[in-house]
């Protein structure tokens, strides 16, 4: 398995996760994307291989130009990986609150 | 409903907060860190250490449910009663760099308070692998009942 199929280390990136940002409003071609980009046009071909590799971005031919835009499952996928983060705080905290109830003074 | 817990994990940013409402007053909620018998019901550890006080310390240790023990420790740089206390987080003998903890304690009304935690991390690779760490583990633990299951089955 190759390791830059993983959502993680793609959004692991400074530019990547500016990519993301990009054609979050809007689809665009990968020439309308590098414009954005100090960096050679070659690296920012090789960062969208990579989020596309990944699915956190889908191509979609339209005439003669291929445009990017953002694949909303996946970046699904990286909000719930916080969601059992979250559960382990919840549960904790819960816990934490009934263990004080029984140390509030009776009225 | 409105989630009780919140995590906010801001896109690029080496650091994470989680807010908590609770329905205590906020005296009840700072004695749940400040007294080692409380903390340990709810965080489901021993205190072998708990120093309050500015330069002060802790130590925790959790054994898991295969007997193997987990040190977690760390230095307490401020503790102001029912207000805050800033600390350092470390889990021991792993490959997790230390971070840093602001716990803010306020009160909303007399009967309940909300818990701010601010948490810094070493790198922004660090914080994505530490809030993937209880996601794992449900893997992990997934993946041993189905040993369990599986080894029955021989």
């Amino acid at each position: 398995m190759k390791l830059r199929r993983d959502v993680f280390q793609a959004i692991a990136d400074p530019t990547r996760r500016a990519i993301l940002v990009l054609v979050a409003t809007q689809s665009m071609t990968a020439g309308a994307i590098a414009a954005n980009f100090d960096t050679a046009r070659p690296t920012v071909s090789k960062h969208l291989q990579i989020l596309t590799e990944c699915e956190l971005l889908k191509q979609e031919q339209n005439g003669r130009e291929i445009y990017y835009h953002l694949n909303p499952y996946k970046m699904k996928e990286i909000a719930d990986f916080i969601e059992p983060f979250r559960q382990m705080w919840d549960d904790r905290f819960n816990k934490l609150e009934t263990i004080m109830k029984a140390y509030k003074p009776k009225k | 409903m409105e989630l009780k817990t919140k995590i906010a994990a801001e896109e690029g940013k080496q650091e994470l907060t989680i807010t908590r409402v609770f329905d205590l007053p906020v005296e009840l909620l700072f004695r749940a860190y400040a007294e080692p018998e409380i903390v340990e019901q709810w965080m489901g550890t021993k205190v072998l250490k708990l120093d309050n006080k500015k330069h002060g310390g802790y130590i925790f240790e959790t054994t898991d449910p295969k007997g193997n023990k987990h040190v977690f420790s760390g230095a307490i740089h401020e503790f102001t009663p029912r207000k805050s206390i800033i600390r350092t987080f470390e889990m021991e003998n792993t490959p997790f760099d230390a971070q840093l903890e602001f716990l803010e304690f306020e009160e909303l009304t007399h009967e309940t308070s909300q818990l701010t935690i601010k948490i810094v991390y070493k790198s922004l690779a660090m914080r994505d692998q530490m809030l993937q760490l209880p996601f794992a583990q449900g893997i992990n633990m997934a993946h041993n009942t189905l040993q369990q299951v599986v080894s029955k089955l021989k």
